[in-house]
C-alpha cells in the first residue's frame, strides 16, 4: 500500500505541473485582451453589465475581443492597493483624490483629469435622504433632521469617505442658512449629530443598519445607492432630495505604467473613452448614477431630482484641505462631536 | 499501515525527512508569515518620537477602546469558558444521533468570515430581530451596545475553548469519578475536587486563546457594536482602521497604537501561559 503511494505521488505531482505550465502556455497564447477595471463597491452591477455592452461594440468595431476582469472594494483602500501592486490597467474610483494618490505614486501621469471630458467623471452622483414610506417624520430639508425625536443614520466620517461626503453637504447648507457664521454652523451640525444613531463604520454598514436592522428614520446615502434600495423594497422607501446637496464626481482613469506593462494603452482608454457614448452614458442612468452628458441626464429627469443646487469639493478648497479642516484628528467633526451633550 | 509506520520506526528514519530541510522551512515561514510583518508594525510605531507615541496612545478615545476591547474580551472570554466546558462534556461523554454534526458546528466560527456573522448578529440582535426583542422584555438593547459586542465575541471565541478542553476530557479516566462516588463525595465535590483540576490547564488556554482573539477581533464586532465613542462601543481595532482611513492615512499612529496591542496581547497570554503551568505542575 505504501509502496504504491510512493510511487505514485510522484507521477501525480509531474502530470499536476505539466498541467498547470500548458494552463499557463494556453491563456498566454490565445489573442484575447484582457484588462483589469479596480473599482469602488457600488459600481459593480453599473460595471458588469457595462462590460458586455463595451466588449460587443469593441468585437465589432475592430474585430478585437477583449475581456474585463473587476475588481471591488472600498475606494480608497482599492487606491492603496493599486499602489502597493495591484496591476489595474483602469481604475474607476469614488474620488478624483483617491486617483491623485495613484498620480502621486508615479503610475499615472499628471493631467490624467483632462486627459477625458468633465473632469474625467463620466457619471456623478450626490447625497440624498432616504426615509421609510409615509415619511412620518415629515423630512423634507436638511435642517428637518435637527428635529426632536428625528433618528438619523450616517457613518462615522473618521472612518469612511462616503460619510465625508454627508457632512460636508449638511455643513454647506448651514452655511447658506446662517451666511457662513462658522459658530451658527457648528451649532447645526452639533443638533444634526446629536440626532445620529447609530455611527457605523462604512456606507455599506449603515445601510444593513437603516435597511436590515430597521433603526432609525432617515439614512443619509448616495443618491444611486438609495435608489438602488428603493428598487429593491418597492413601496417601503422614499427618497427626499434636499434642496441643497453636494456634487461627487467618481472619476476614471488610465493607469499609464500598469498599461504599458501590459500593451494594453489603446484598449484601456477605449474603455474609459466609451463611457461617455450614448449607450453607456444611459445605461448609467439606469443603475442609478447622473450621467454627464446633460441632454440623456434630462432624460432622466424623473429619476434624478434636478432642481438641486449642488455645491463641489472646490467649495472646501478640495479634499486635502476638506480633511485638514473637518476630519483630521482635533479638527471641527472633533469638535462637534465633543459637544455634543 | 500502523505496521509500515512501525517498522519505519525502527529503522530510525522518519516521516518526513531531513531535520536540515523542515527545520529550514520552519524558520523561513516564521519569518516570512510572522517576524518580518511584526518587526515592520514595531519600525512604523518607531519612526514617532517618544513624546508623539506617548500622545498617541494616551488620547482619551484610544484609551477607552482598549479598556472596551479588554473589559469585552475579557467578560466573553470568562462566558466561554462556562458554556465551552459544559458543550465539550456533551459531545465527549454523552453518545446522541446527530453529535457528530453537532461537534462539525462548533468549527463553523472559523469558517465563516467574520463579517458575514457580524451582520446576521446585528440584524438577530436589533430591537426588530427575535433575539433582541426577546432581550428587550429584560430591557437590554441587543445590537449597537456592549451587550451585542460581547454576544459577537462570544460567537468568535467559542471554538477555542470547546477544542482546548475535548481531547483532555476525552482522555479523562471516568474510574476517577467512580472512585470518588464509592469514597462518598457527592457531585459537586467530584466535580469541583476531581474533574475541574484536571480541566484547568485546558481551560485556561481556551480562555487565553479567546481572549486574545477577542482583542484584536475586527470584522465580526464592527457590524454589530455601533463604533459609539459616547457610548463606549468602539473597540481597538476600529481606532487602528480610523487611522488608516483614505486621505486621513496615518500609518504611524496605527502601528503605535497595534504596537500596544501585542503588547498587552503578549502579556496575557504570558500570565495565562504561567498559571496554567503551574496548574499542570501542581497536578504532576
Amino acid at each position: 500500500m505504501l509502496r504504491i503511494t510512493r510511487k505514485i505521488i510522484p507521477v501525480l505531482l509531474a502530470a499536476l505541473l505539466l498541467a498547470a505550465l500548458t494552463a499557463c502556455g494556453g491563456s498566454g497564447d490565445s489573442d484575447v485582451i484582457t484588462i483589469t477595471n479596480v473599482s469602488y463597491d457600488p459600481t459593480r452591477e453599473l460595471y458588469e453589465a457595462y462590460n458586455e455592452l463595451f466588449t460587443a461594440w469593441y468585437l465589432e468595431e475592430t474585430g478585437q475581443e477583449v475581456e474585463v476582469i473587476q475588481s471591488h472594494g472600498g475606494s480608497g483602500s482599492q487606491a492603496r492597493s493599486v499602489i502597493e501592486g495591484a496591476d489595474a490597467d483602469v481604475v474607476t474610483l469614488a474620488l478624483a483624490h483617491d486617483i491623485t494618490l495613484i498620480e502621486q505614486a508615479g503610475l499615472i501621469e499628471s493631467g490624467w483629469i483632462d486627459e477625458l471630458p468633465e473632469n474625467s467623471s463620466p457619471y456623478t452622483s450626490t447625497i440624498v435622504l432616504l426615509v421609510r414610506a409615509g415619511n412620518e417624520k415629515n423630512i423634507q430639508d436638511w435642517d428637518d433632521l435637527l428635529a426632536d425625536g428625528v433618528e438619523i443614520i450616517t457613518p462615522d466620517p473618521k472612518s469612511s469617505g462616503g460619510a465625508c461626503w454627508n457632512f460636508l453637504a449638511a455643513w454647506y447648507y448651514a452655511g447658506q442658512l446662517y451666511d457662513g457664521d462658522e459658530e451658527l454652523q457648528k451649532e447645526f451640525m452639533t443638533a444634526l449629530y446629536s440626532n445620529v444613531i447609530v455611527m457605523d463604520s462604512g456606507a455599506r454598514g449603515a445601510t444593513t443598519t437603516f435597511v436590515e436592522n430597521g433603526q432609525g428614520d432617515v439614512l443619509i446615502a448616495w443618491e444611486n445607492e438609495a435608489l438602488q434600495t428603493v428598487s429593491e423594497y418597492p413601496g417601503e422607501y422614499e427618497i427626499i432630495t434636499p434642496s441643497v446637496s453636494i456634487l461627487a464626481e467618481p472619476s476614471v482613469a488610465v493607469v499609464d505604467e500598469n498599461a504599458a506593462d501590459n500593451g494594453t494603452a489603446q484598449v484601456a482608454y477605449d474603455y474609459l473613452e466609451y463611457l461617455y457614448s450614448d449607450e453607456a452614458q444611459r445605461l448609467a442612468g439606469e443603475y442609478g448614477y447622473r450621467p454627464s452628458d446633460q441632454d440623456i441626464l434630462a432624460e432622466y429627469a424623473d429619476t434624478f431630482d434636478l432642481t438641486v443646487t449642488l455645491c463641489s469639493i472646490d467649495d472646501f478648497g478640495g479634499w486635502d484641505q476638506a480633511y485638514e479642516d473637518f476630519f483630521n484628528d482635533g479638527a471641527i467633526f472633533d469638535e462637534i462631536y465633543e459637544a455634543i451633550e | 499501515m500502523n505496521g509500515a509506520v512501525q517498522q519505519k520506526k525502527h529503522r530510525r528514519s522518519r516521516v518526513i525527512p531531513g531535520f536540515g530541510l523542515t527545520m529550514g522551512v520552519t524558520v523561513s515561514m516564521l519569518s516570512v508569515l510572522i517576524l518580518i510583518p511584526l518587526c515592520s508594525i514595531l519600525g512604523k510605531a518607531f519612526t514617532l518620537t517618544p513624546a508623539e507615541f506617548f500622545a498617541v496612545i494616551t488620547k482619551a478615545n484610544v484609551l477607552k477602546a482598549f479598556g472596551t476591547s479588554i473589559l469585552c474580551s475579557f467578560i466573553a472570554a470568562a462566558v466561554n469558558v462556562v458554556f465551552g466546558l459544559m458543550l465539550a462534556w456533551v459531545l465527549v461523554r454523552y453518545s446522541f444521533p446527530g453529535r457528530r454534526i453537532l461537534d462539525g458546528l462548533i468549527e463553523l466560527p472559523f469558517a465563516m468570515p467574520t463579517a458575514v456573522a457580524g451582520i446576521t448578529l446585528s440584524r438577530m440582535y436589533s430591537d426588530q430581530g427575535f433575539m433582541g426583542k426577546f432581550l428587550l422584555n429584560f430591557g437590554i438593547q441587543g445590537s449597537y451596545t456592549r451587550v451585542g459586542l460581547t454576544i459577537a465575541l462570544v460567537f468568535v471565541g467559542i471554538p477555542f475553548v470547546v477544542r482546548a478542553v475535548q481531547p483532555v476530557l476525552e482522555g479523562l479516566d471516568e474510574q476517577y469519578e467512580e472512585a470518588a462516588e464509592m469514597l462518598g463525595a457527592s457531585r459537586i465535590r467530584t466535580f469541583f475536587r476531581v474533574i475541574l483540576p484536571e480541566l484547568t490547564p485546558a481551560l485556561l488556554a481556551g480562555f487565553g486563546l479567546a481572549l486574545a482573539r477577542g482583542i484584536g477581533e475586527y470584522g465580526s464586532v464592527i457590524y454589530i457594536s455601533g463604533n459609539s465613542e459616547k457610548n463606549g462601543t468602539q473597540v481597538v481595532s476600529y481606532v487602528i482602521m480610523q487611522k488608516l482611513n483614505a486621505g486621513n492615512v496615518d500609518y504611524e499612529g496605527a502601528a503605535a497604537i497595534a504596537l500596544v496591542l501585542l503588547v498587552i496581547s503578549f502579556a496575557l497570554l504570558f500570565i495565562i501561559n504561567l498559571i496554567q503551568a503551574r496548574a499542570a505542575r501542581r497536578l504532576g
